[in-house]
């Protein structure tokens, strides 16, 4: 086969740029060959390198004596006490998702775990932020059944619990969808493995499925003449395997048992390359692979295909020599491909040979550390204009047309299509706030949370950012959990235009005070940029993962409310209505600023929480929805009447933060008065439980008829 | 007394049925499918939820065939009891060791909820514990949980009282509402709904522990 002439548009269509080309005839000295460009421009593309948002994550705080491992590795790590460490990153798989839903979501679940597993860790829960367009928008419910059926697919297969996420709706999603999956997996903190290589000579070993053709350029952009030879042979996007998966996770772990493993990292977008890279890089090594070694599913593969391939289920290893005969045994009971590609070499070399030639020779840590940076030029996101007035509306006129959006009502539709239970540890089941799982064997549990509303960082990006990880912060403590880190998930449009990098920049300064505010490091994350469709960018969309510990499943608060018991706010309502859930839904507008995140008041919320957690039966953050929506929610999943004290809509759909609704008895509720009284926070008696009528001010219904409505909501529009 | 728990790849629930087993007393042995006997002295056989094989031709088609399952057929034969829970109840019909198939769903979606079942009979060693017509919540996991059989099986299941579970509320479309039958000799089970989900307060709810605790004390009296 002839290889392509280094035409600009060949270098264009590899996503790089005429000055990243420059550089790459400054490193070498040489024109690259077709195979060196492909490996150049798949370590620089933004999804590897962060070229754009690089100098930017490094403001984020991500340390912390619980920080084992921050970011940097496959996923992040985290004691969690006696000897345990909980390993866990959130990553995007938008545009595979949008482009062929089942599969796209498919792998991205199966990406995120391996990322977990890579490190030694089994996976214990799993979470997933859903954005689509909207339900009457002609992709819409194909993306959203295709999406979710994929998601349930590969982690019900794989057997790892769906504990919790996000969906939501909104025009801006209509053309790029957003599917953010995250994982988190349980380890011996003395039993962590990394991706640098070390030792001169080791084996460098592929595991797990074959390489195929499937994925070949999807980490960068490419041409139409560029579809002719390789595009138009296979589509972009791969095809999950989780049945594979499940065994390589099995086979890895038991290999990680019998001390063969030097080091270790999974085969994700850019497959062979960046693995490979990455290990050598790390670990200030060469590496020289035979690619005649590479298992493969199809004949006559060009070294460019097998170095760009992203077929999914393969890992890369650095073994102990001696230890092959026990590890190619392991692999062989779980009748997984093992074979020795390469080796680790002194000098600084990515070295790959094929058919007896060389196919490529480049300096591997140049490639792996020169990768542009850019300092793109951003704006500020101006003030949001104040808010136009808003009308009165009657209360539960307004809560009924919230709980019959999609964005509000019950998501039975999209959890029941996920095994939520598997393992026998889930203590939560998804559906409201945070999912929680015990950590087999032990009285510990961890409590899982994704939060971000979108809107919110539109208006206003630094506030937007804080809120997304507040929210973290009291779902996690609305369960009793203390919070431990978090993960981000950073998903903007186009980072070439000054305003969407300036909400990019915003966001990200508003997670780091928010992250150092409440002691939550940044251990792992994501960055997925330029997502837009035909010009139209998507609502900035930082997602946050996060997880807290609880000590001792006796402190978790988990009971429902009982008749009888009385219903207290802790927090200050002003009543902030701008980018409120009743204004989008009910009245069709998107104005006004952000509500302001006060990150002082929100620590000593959650802190009151947690000292207090034994005297509260049950309880829930306000988020998106106000006092009327959490409130509701609450009678709602407790199937008891609620009367709530009268107010007017700002009171009722305000969404203020720092706010959580607490349910107890009457005596633990004076009790709970004096606490705060003591601890000088705001704790006011707002309703109580009572009858089979949800009641708000004078208005009222039966709780049973908005359940029905609660609960049939999301199926009579998508289903 | 002794359960073996047989791992296939792919089946992800074989813990948790050994921790179930565990918890109602028995000693639990690990058995792999490519192994060639089962362990001595057995009890009982778990055959644990998941997808062995991937559920990629049918489900439970492939690891009906793995080595393992000719020592269970045998030892079911000879008398032992032999639990299926889930992938395992697909994988006893695909032996042929209880009538009947196991359909996609009939909502052609994954389902994933604690249902409320009628147990049918206190009649074996499984459901002694339960009170015939009792009312019990216990979780369903499954894509292919729609259990068909002809009309003649049926009627016979339904004749001899060997249909142990019925859903209150059919979450997949399976024919009699059935969601868990016995053998002919009432010594195998195999049943949709996974009881060792429902062990431990913590679960949300104990009603699955009554079904390994009685074949605890039904076989210590045996």
């Amino acid at each position: 086969m002839t290889e392509p002439a280094m035409t600009e548009d060949l270098i264009a269509a590899h996503g790089l740029k005429p000055e990243e080309y420059a550089e790459i005839l400054r490193i070498l000295n040489r024109d690259p060959n077709f195979t060196e460009l492909g490996i150049f421009s798949a370590m620089w593309n933004e999804h590897c390198s962060y070229k754009s948002s690089k100098k930017w994550l490094r403001t984020l705080p991500t340390e912390g004596p619980q920080v084992i491992c921050g970011p940097g590795e496959n996923a992040g790590v985290v004691d969690i006490g006696d000897g345990q460490a909980v390993v866990f990153k959130m990553e995007s798989h938008n545009h595979p998702s949008y482009i062929e839903p089942y599969q796209g979501a498919a792998t991205g679940v199966g990406g995120i775990l391996r990322d977990v597993f890579t490190m030694g860790a089994r996976p214990i829960a799993a979470m997933n932020s859903l954005s689509f367009g909207m339900p009457d928008h002609p992709k819409t419910r194909s993306v959203v059944s295709g999406v979710v059926a994929g998601v349930g697919g590969y982690g019900n297969c794989f057997g790892v619990p769906t504990i919790g996420g996000e969906v939501r709706f909104h025009p801006a999603y209509n053309g790029n969808c957003l599917v953010n999956a995250f994982a988190a997996g349980l380890a011996d903190a003395n039993a962590i493995f990394y991706s640098a290589a070390s030792g001169v000579g080791m084996p460098v070993v592929y595991l797990g499925a074959k390489t195929g053709r499937d994925g070949v350029g999807g980490a960068t952009m490419a041409s139409a003449e560029f579809d002719e030879t390789i595009e138009e042979k296979r589509p972009t996007v791969q095809v999950g395997d989780p049945f594979t998966e499940k065994r390589l996770m099995e086979a890895c772990l038991e290999l990680m048992q019998t001390g063969a493993v030097i080091s270790i990292q999974d085969m994700g977008a850019a497959g062979l390359t960046c693995s490979a890279v990455e290990m050598g890089d790390k670990g200030g090594l060469g590496i020289r692979l035979d690619l005649d070694r590479v298992p493969q599913r199809e004949t006559g593969m060009t070294p460019y295909e097998m170095m760009l391939s992203e077929s999914q289920e393969r890992m890369l290893m650095v073994l102990r020599p001696e230890k092959e005969a026990e590890a190619r045994a392991v692999f062989d009971k779980w009748d997984l491909d093992f074979a020795i590609v390469g080796e680790t070499i002194p000098e600084d070399r990515f070295l790959i040979e094929h058919q007896g030639r060389i196919v490529a020779d480049l300096p591997l840590a140049t490639l792996a550390g020169s990768a542009p940076e850019y300092d793109r030029p951003w704006v500020p996101t101006p003030a949001a204009e104040p808010l136009a007035p808003v009308p009165e509306i009657d209360p539960i006129d307004a809560l009924k047309a919230l709980i019959s959006s999609p964005n509000y009502a019950h998501k039975a539709w999209v959890y029941e299509q996920y095994d939520q239970m598997v393992m026998a540890d889930t203590v939560i089941a998804p559906g409201l706030g945070a999912g929680v799982v015990r950590v087999h064997g032990t009285s510990k549990a961890l409590a899982f949370t994704s939060d971000v509303t979108p809107r919110y960082v539109r208006a206003n990006p630094v506030e937007g950012g804080r809120q997304a990880v507040a929210e973290a912060y009291r779902n996690l403590t609305a369960v009793g959990a203390t919070p431990l880190a978090a993960t981000d998930n950073l998903n903007f449009g186009n980072p070439e235009k000054p305003e969407i990098m300036g909400q990019l920049v915003g966001a990200i300064q508003g997670i780091g005070e928010a992250c150092k505010a409440l002691d939550m490091p940044i251990v792992s994350g994501n960055v997925s940029l330029y997502n837009e469709t035909d010009g139209e960018p998507i609502l900035p969309t930082p997602t946050i993962g996060a997880v807290g510990l609880i000590e001792d499943l006796e402190h978790i608060i988990a009971r429902p409310a009982r008749a009888g018991h009385v219903l207290l706010l802790l927090g200050e309502t002003t009543g902030h209505l701008g980018q409120s859930a009743l204004l989008a839904e009910v009245f069709n507008r998107e104005d006004g600023d952000a509500p302001h995140v006060d990150l002082e008041a929100e620590r000593r919320h959650g802190a009151f929480i947690r000292a207090n957690r034994d005297w509260i039966d049950a309880c829930t953050d306000l988020s998106d929805g106000g006092l009327a929506l959490a409130a509701f929610e609450m009678a709602e999943t407790a199937e008891v009447g609620l009367v709530l004290e009268p107010g007017d809509t700002a009171t009722y759909f305000g969404e203020d933060q720092g706010r959580y609704l607490i349910a107890c008895s009457f005596d633990k509720a004076e009790a709970l008065m004096v606490a705060a009284g003591r601890a000088g926070v705001p704790l006011t008696s707002v309703g109580r439980f009572t009858g089979d009528k949800l009641r708000l001010g004078t208005s009222e219904a039966p709780l049973a008829e908005l359940s029905t409505l609660y609960r049939g909501a999301f199926a009579a529009a998508l289903g | 007394m002794r359960a073996a728990v047989v791992t296939f790849p792919g089946s992800n629930c074989d813990r948790d049925l050994a921790v179930a087993f565990e918890t109602a007393g028995f000693e639990v042995e690990r058995v792999w499918h490519k192994d060639t006997a089962l362990p001595d002295n057995l009890d009982v056989v778990g055959l644990p939820g998941g997808f062995s094989f991937g559920d990629y031709l049918r489900c439970g088609a492939i690891a009906a065939n793995a080595p393992i399952c000719r020592e269970v057929i045998a030892f079911a034969k000879r008398g032992g009891h032999v639990l299926g829970v889930c992938n395992g109840f697909q994988v006893l019909v695909e032996t042929g060791l209880l009538p009947g198939a196991l359909m996609r769903n009939a909502g052609l979606r994954f389902v994933c909820k604690p249902v409320a079942l009628k147990v049918e009979t206190e009649l074996s060693a499984f459901t002694g514990l339960y009170d015939s017509g009792t009312e019990v919540t216990i979780p369903v996991a499954h894509h292919d949980g729609n259990y068909q059989a002809d009309a003649e099986t049926l009627r016979m299941l339904d004749a001899e009282a060997r249909v142990a579970f019925r859903y209150c509320d059919n979450p997949n479309g399976s024919a009699g509402d059935i969601a868990g039958i016995l053998s002919e000799n009432r010594r195998v089970l195999g049943m949709m709904p996974h009881p060792e989900r429902a062990i431990d307060p913590l679960h949300g709810g104990t009603d699955g522990l009554a079904l390994f605790s009685g074949l605890a004390e039904a076989l210590v009296s045996a």
